[in-house]
């Protein structure tokens, strides 16, 4: 190996600037899961009958189901008896009812961040849903996305307000039964965001959560359902950090999306978690199902992520193209560095006539990172003239980490078209000399060569979300330069 | 005060020993050509002077404005305006060309206190520069040297070097695999760029360039030493010659690698 490659590898080497611990008091349920503890969080938020039985249901039928263990990473078995299921910030009183009533450490917290919730310096043009271990502390802008008719709330607040929205569509998308960790989810779900964007509606801004895992020992367990009516158009993007620890903990949330007719559903995630140290100590599983329906003829959902967090992850955005020529897209970048795993994808399922998919896959290895792409792309009798393309790249930075590709491809409709397309590429140490011999440093050449390889995901991401997640790919790749 | 001082060069990659006591002093406002058959340690040289990782020297010393070039990084020692054209330029897929020089330009500018330039103020400044090494706008558009034609690649080198005026500029070989035409106008273009204040190594295995570089002084370089050097008339002895009537006294001292 070269010293080029030597000093490459140096400066994979993480600063993860997420990592501070709020110190709040807390309301926090005995570590542990069984019947009591759904019936606990249930109780807690309020709940309807319906909603409990629900949980209860999923509950039991988790007892019956064992851990996946097809996904290409490697963890100890987790102990879910020793995991805390229910963390709250301690409301003082009835809890707050406008934003101005939330704890000022909370609003701090996000504000250091970068998320300022308060009214004077909230982001223009976004509305922010934040989420706080088990429970969102408060959401901007609802007044004036009430007056078009959207809600845009907390999951708590909407099995409370929107009760038969939430039983319509609940499970409808992604059923309790799906998978170990959905139907885990399913039991202890605590809070998540619920958007419902009406008929003929254009939501007029970003629509945006922002997930903070800061009790220790806590899973996470958000659920979000999205829903856009006939003609409807929203644009929706997710952020994510937890405090540096030294265990690992257990964030597995579930997504589902529903468009109906000429519905569009735009779906960005910057996932953050923290990633644990350069020894592969903490960090955070990061066991998500996120699933979206092209119920509607001409509807379209589209998925954008950047992954650049967690010990590991594990998640595969996929899409049901139902509705006669409905469009499904996935644009991922997923970087994991030092010992991150990600085994990550999507699943593209035609059922209807003339549906289109499209699937951008990035995936950079550095460090000891191990990097799997695994995609779906499933055509069904009646998908006539379906079509897919795939482009799956993956860039490696050093020479001990690895990328791996797993495809898999049904096709029962002859007059479907689906391609494939895959390339592995190395940042050569004749590339990073070149650069210098430009004047740029080494950090700089392999930011500005993983920049221009994303290109085309960063594409997809609204304007100031794109100038982020080049900045955290930065920040990910940092460290020591030789 | 002499803008290079090579003294005694001993250098080599991967433990072979290929530069073997080189010494060479180029001053402000002078062009040198160093010539040699393939093999003889030309690229070497241009590597140790960029200070390529993997290339150690084991002997002498390189004294760049005066102080010791070889204590400094690579990116160092290219904002104190040392610049090498490759023989071999890289590709590097992704990059737009146009960002890519502006973030070098403005690297540069950086290390000299002076204020980054925008966009738009960069587009003003490479639009003379690319008429000059007569290439295609849209080539800025592309990925740094990707899909480039031999040439264009070349072109694209002295490009660049119009865009970081350096003071010392290295050719590694830039007129092979050149046509006489694009020979012409990269010519054109580094002669179009040297001043007083600052030089060029111009490295060849060809005479011909020298037609359109014309050198102050013309060193051959054998076996990692230089054998002989002299004025541009040695270039047309060699053209005449060959180099076997300067290298066969040398070929009987040759060390086993
Ligand atoms: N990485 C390397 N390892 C071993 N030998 C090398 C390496 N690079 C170059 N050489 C050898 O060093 C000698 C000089 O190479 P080079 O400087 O490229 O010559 P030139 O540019 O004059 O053709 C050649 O014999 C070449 O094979
Ligand atoms: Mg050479």
């Amino acid at each position: 190996m070269s010293t080029a490659t030597e000093t490459i590898e140096s400066f994979v080497k993480q600063g993860y600037k997420w990592g501070f611990v709020t110190d709040i008091e807390s309301e926090s349920a005995p570590p542990g899961l069984n019947e009591e503890i759904v019936r606990f969080i249930s109780h807690k938020k309020q709940e309807p009958e319906w909603m409990l039985d629900w949980r209860l249901k999923a509950y039991r039928h988790w007892l019956t189901m064992t851990e996946p263990t097809w996904p290409n990473v490697h963890y100890p078995k987790i102990d879910f008896q020793a995991s805390i299921y229910y963390s709250a910030p301690k409301k003082k009183g009835d809890g707050p009812k406008s934003l101005d009533e939330v704890d000022p450490k909370l609003l701090e917290t996000y504000e250091k961040l970068g998320i300022p919730l308060n009214e004077r310096a909230r982001l223009a043009g976004v509305a922010v849903d934040a989420v706080f271990d088990s429970v969102s502390v408060g959401t901007t802008f609802k007044d004036k996305l009430a007056e078009k008719g959207v809600i845009f709330c907390s999951f708590s607040e909407a099995v409370r307000e929107h009760p038969e929205l939430v039983r319509k569509y609940l499970g409808s998308v992604v059923p309790y039964t799906d998978n170990y960790y959905a139907t885990l989810n399913s039991a202890v779900f605590s809070d998540g965001s619920f958007c419902y964007i009406p008929k003929g509606v254009r939501c007029p801004m970003e629509l945006s959560t922002y997930f903070r895992i800061n009790a220790a020992n806590t899973g996470q367990f958000e659920r979000t359902l999205i829903i856009a009516e006939e003609g409807a158009y929203v644009s929706y993007l997710e952020g994510c950090t937890a405090p540096m620890r030294d265990e690992n903990q257990l964030h597995a949330a579930v997504v589902e999306l529903v468009a109906l007719d000429n519905a569009e559903i735009k779906y960005s995630t910057v996932q953050n978690w923290y990633p644990g140290d350069e020894n592969g100590r903490g960090g955070i599983y990061n066991f998500v199902t996120k699933r979206g329906i092209c119920k509607g003829r001409k509807s379209k959902i589209s998925w954008t992520q950047v992954e650049t967090g967690s010990a590991i992850t594990w998640k595969y955005p996929s899409c049901i193209l139902q509705g006669d020529d409905s469009v499904g897209e996935f644009y991922s970048v997923a970087l994991t560095n030092n010992c991150q795993q990600a085994d990550t994808g999507t699943k593209m399922i035609h059922i209807g006539k003339n549906t289109r998919s499209t699937i951008i896959s990035k995936g950079i290895s550095a460090g000891k990172g191990q990097n799997s792409y695994r995609g779906l792309v499933k055509v069904m009798k009646g998908a006539t003239h379906a079509r897919n393309f795939t482009q799956c790249d993956s860039l490696l930075i050093g020479d001990k980490c690895g990328a791996h590709t797993f495809p898999y491809i049904e096709v029962k409709n002859p007059s479907a078209r689906v391609e494939h397309e895959a390339t592995t590429s190395k940042i050569g140490d004749d590339q990073i000399f070149y650069c210098n011999q430009r004047g740029l440093s080494k950090q700089d050449a392999v930011n500005m060569i993983v920049n221009g390889f994303c290109k085309e995901v960063f594409r997809e991401l609204p304007m100031e979300f794109a100038v982020e997640a080049q900045k955290l790919l930065g920040v990910s790749l940092e460290g020591s330069v030789g | 005060m002499s803008l290079l001082e090579i003294k005694n060069l001993h250098a080599g990659v991967d433990g072979k020993q290929i530069i073997k006591g080189l010494t060479l002093t180029i001053n402000p406002g002078e062009v040198h050509a160093v010539m040699g058959p393939n093999g003889s340690g030309k690229s070497t040289l241009a590597a140790v002077l960029a200070g390529r990782e993997g290339y150690h020297v084991t002997q002498g010393e390189v004294l760049y404005k005066g102080v010791d070039l070889l204590d400094f990084a690579p990116e160092e020692r290219a904002r104190e305006g040392l610049f090498l054209a490759f023989q071999y330029p890289v590709e590097i897929p992704g990059v737009n060309t146009t960002y890519f020089l502006k973030a070098a330009l403005n690297e540069l500018r950086k290390h000299r206190g002076l204020p980054e330039v925008d966009a738009i103020e960069f587009l003003d400044i490479i639009k003379d520069k690319i008429q000059l090494l007569e290439l295609r706008e849209d080539l800025l558009k592309r990925s740094v040297n990707e899909g480039f034609s031999g040439g264009e690649k070349k072109r694209a080198e002295i490009l660049q070097m119009a865009v970081l005026e350096p003071t010392l500029a290295v050719l590694d070989e830039t007129d092979s695999g050149l046509d006489i035409d694009a020979l012409r106008i990269v010519a054109n273009g580094v002669n179009h760029l040297k001043r007083a204040d600052n030089a060029q190594l111009v490295i060849t295995h060809y005479q011909r360039l020298l037609n359109h570089i014309v050198p102050d002084y013309v060193h051959v370089l054998f076996d990692g030493r230089i054998v002989k050097s002299g004025g541009k008339e040695l270039a047309f002895e060699l053209e005449a010659k060959g180099y076997d009537w300067l290298i066969k006294g040398h070929k009987d001292q040759l060390q086993p690698a």
